[in-house]
């Protein structure tokens, strides 16, 4: 094994420890274990809903993925995410349901509303930092709530339907994405999903302003000595995160899984785009396999929760660890530096042998 | 409203909305001064208001439910100082995973324990008393105001003269402010960072604990998942915006307890309800902004000179 690769096994090796710290959680709370940690390993593929649904899970986390991919990229811990995927579905569900746009359009126009919504909400605390220097971190932290707190006023007194309690009215029939498998949720979002994947990784790794912003992310007084306007690339950054994370709300809203907006909770894709954007090493190529590997496990856990006593959050335990093992740098530093060694000879000899 | 304001009632009710706010911006306090910023607030809060009532159930009677909470925080301060000093994990990511683990493990083990997943109303736990002062509680008005509080109000009254002075006024106060300050230099006169760093995380994790258990055992008297909704974030906010010191910490916890009582009270109005929930954040949201700007402000105009 060499160096390069080592990076990738010390990732999967996170994850086996992480699943099977959690397999041991069950093992303590499940009357009965074995059947429980049967159906999350394997629940996906019990029948071919589940799998589809492994699919549907996938988008929503790819989009704030490669949200935060971005985000991040530019060293502004901003987790304002988990509010702009709110407000983007809130957007579109509006738009779909106040303006009688002709089919196809209204789709449009929803989207791309409820992609400006969340990427002006995800530059405030980018704006902030750079106008009063308030730490993003915590100001992204207060506008998730309030975020939350705004979509719910206008859910309940603009779009509320009386008979329905905490749910819109439903969204006309021309709002809603297509199907790409009858009979299944799985929808025409996939694509825009690994489309915006594949342009991100385009912008972040291929373009100049991506370069500007990785730069800046990694050495902010070099970036600035080189000639770099900053403000405007952390700003743009965290605009076009956002811009992302509001799309992925958009879609997700209405995606066919959804016929009225519901949402009275925030749902933490946003957390979920951490894990993603680290699992994927803020390139925004590998958040399909990161948001694959996720949704795989919590569809597995609601097979779980479905048919045992375990209930879906456990999943939550084994993304925290996964998030702790990979992120730490001295784990496992002992093989990679006897590894690195090794090569360091290795290359000695060869040299000692030319000469 | 304004009758309901101006009474002893709603002095009360801002105490007791401060007090878990200002636990953990003390916790947060003692972190940033060892040069750790502790986001994992938010998880220790939310797994302490739990244990709180777990143990104190277990145990059947507060005061040991409490040591025991706050043994726990201190475990789960060490758990993430072993992380960010030991592994060297990045320490916002290290936090946010452990907020996760607390967030799908409160609900786990709630589950597992009584059966319901929304609170632990199953679970007959004890909250920390409320304290009548003798004598004080007689003096008309002001024995109002000051006796008949929740115990723990006092203990974080008491903890913020108490960190200050351990913080301001001993020798291992100096090391963390040193080690915080500068953390070569603490090493080059022969302090251990790591060592008064780990003591620093095990020290919020406990104070944090306090917080916690306060949410389930005074604040209320059960355990609701996810009851701790952002007050670790808040207090974050708080020990910044307080300048990371303690008597800053209680005054800007102070004022997010007020917005927080004000909310509560005007629940009860005519104004959505929803809109009235955004109140305490958005007074930390441009608490925050203000504070900010006019640190940033003051430097410019020394730098200037």
């Amino acid at each position: 094994m060499n160096s390069k690769n080592f990076e990738l096994f010390r990732m999967l090796f996170s994850i086996v420890i992480a699943v099977l710290i959690s397999l041991l959680v069950i093992f303590f709370l499940s009357d009965q274990p074995l059947l429980a940690i049967y159906y999350l390993l394997t629940g996906p593929f019990t029948s071919v809903r589940n799998f589809c649904n492994v699919i549907e899970s996938m988008i929503p986390l790819i989009f704030t993925g490669t949200g935060v991919c971005i985000m991040f990229s530019a060293n502004q811990i901003n987790l304002a995410t988990d509010g702009g995927f709110h407000l983007g579905g809130l957007v579109a569900a509006t738009i779909v349901l106040q303006l009688s746009l002709p089919s196809g359009v209204n789709i449009v126009v929803a989207l791309i509303a409820a992609s400006v919504a969340g990427g002006l909400f995800c530059m405030i605390p980018a704006l902030l930092k750079i106008k009063t220097e308030a730490s993003e971190m915590v100001s992204s932290l207060m506008l998730n709530y309030l975020s939350l707190w705004f979509c719910t006023f206008i859910l309940m007194y603009f779009l509320q339907d009386p008979s329905k309690g905490s749910a819109s009215y439903k969204f006309p029939d021309n709002a809603e994405l297509l199907t790409l498998i009858s009979g299944t949720n799985v929808h025409i979002g996939l694509f825009i999903a690994l489309i915006v994947a594949v342009l991100g990784y385009v912008f972040l790794y291929k373009t100049k302003l991506g370069y500007e912003l990785r730069l800046t992310g990694e050495n902010k007084d070099f970036a600035r000595y080189s000639g770099i306007n900053i403000v405007k690339v952390i700003l743009l950054s965290q605009l076009i995160g956002g811009l992302i994370a509001g799309l992925g709300g958009g879609v997700e809203i209405l995606s066919p899984i959804y016929t009225r907006f519901t949402w009275t909770s925030l749902l933490g894709y946003g957390w979920d785009a951490i894990i993603i954007c680290t699992l994927a090493r803020k390139n925004p190529l590998h958040t399909p396999l990161a948001a694959l590997f996720i949704a795989y496990l919590r569809t597995g856990a609601s097979v779980m929760a479905r048919y045992t006593d375990v209930t879906l959050e456990i999943v939550q335990i084994t993304q925290g660890i996964i998030i702790l093992l990979v992120v730490a740098e001295q784990f496992l530093s002992g093989t990679r530096h006897k590894i690195i060694a090794r090569e360091a000879k290795a290359a000695l000899k060869e040299e000692e042998g030319v000469a | 409203m304004l009758s309901t304001i101006f009474s002893a009632d709603f002095f009360s009710a801002i105490l007791r909305c401060t007090t878990p706010i200002l636990f953990a911006a003390l916790a947060a306090s003692v972190a940033q001064k060892s040069g750790i910023c502790n986001m994992a607030l938010e998880g220790i809060m939310l797994f302490c208001a739990l244990f709180g009532v777990l143990f104190t159930s277990v145990t059947g009677n507060f005061l040991t439910g409490l040591i025991l909470t706050m043994i726990a925080g201190g475990l789960i301060g060490m758990l993430l100082a072993f992380f960010v000093l030991n592994l060297k994990t990045d320490e916002i990511l290290a936090a946010i995973a452990i907020n996760l683990i607390a967030e799908g493990g409160t609900v786990l083990l709630m589950l597992a324990v009584s059966g319901d997943r929304g609170s632990s109303t199953s679970i007959s736990s004890f909250s920390a008393p409320t304290i009548a002062i003798p004598l004080i509680k007689d003096i008309p008005v002001i024995g109002n105001l000051i006796s008949g509080h929740n115990l723990m109000v006092y203990l974080a009254l008491i903890a913020v003269v108490i960190m200050h002075i351990f913080l301001y006024k001993t020798p291992f106060g100096l090391k963390i402010r040193a080690v915080g300050e500068n953390k070569n230099a603490a090493e080059s006169v022969g302090i251990s960072s790591r060592k008064i760093q780990y003591v620093a995380l095990i020290l919020s994790g406990v104070l944090a604990s306090m917080g916690g258990f306060f949410m389930s055992g005074g604040y209320m008297n059960m355990f609701t998942t996810g009851m701790v909704s952002g007050r670790g974030y808040s207090a974050l906010a708080a020990s910044a915006m307080g300048g990371n010191n303690p008597i800053g910490a209680f005054a800007v916890s102070l004022l997010f307890g007020a917005s927080q009582a004000l909310s509560n009270v005007m629940q009860l109005t005519e104004i959505p309800y929803q809109l009235v929930q955004m109140l305490p954040y958005l007074v930390v949201l441009i608490g925050l902004g203000v504070y900010s700007y006019s640190v940033m402000k003051r430097r410019q105009s020394l730098a200037g000179k």
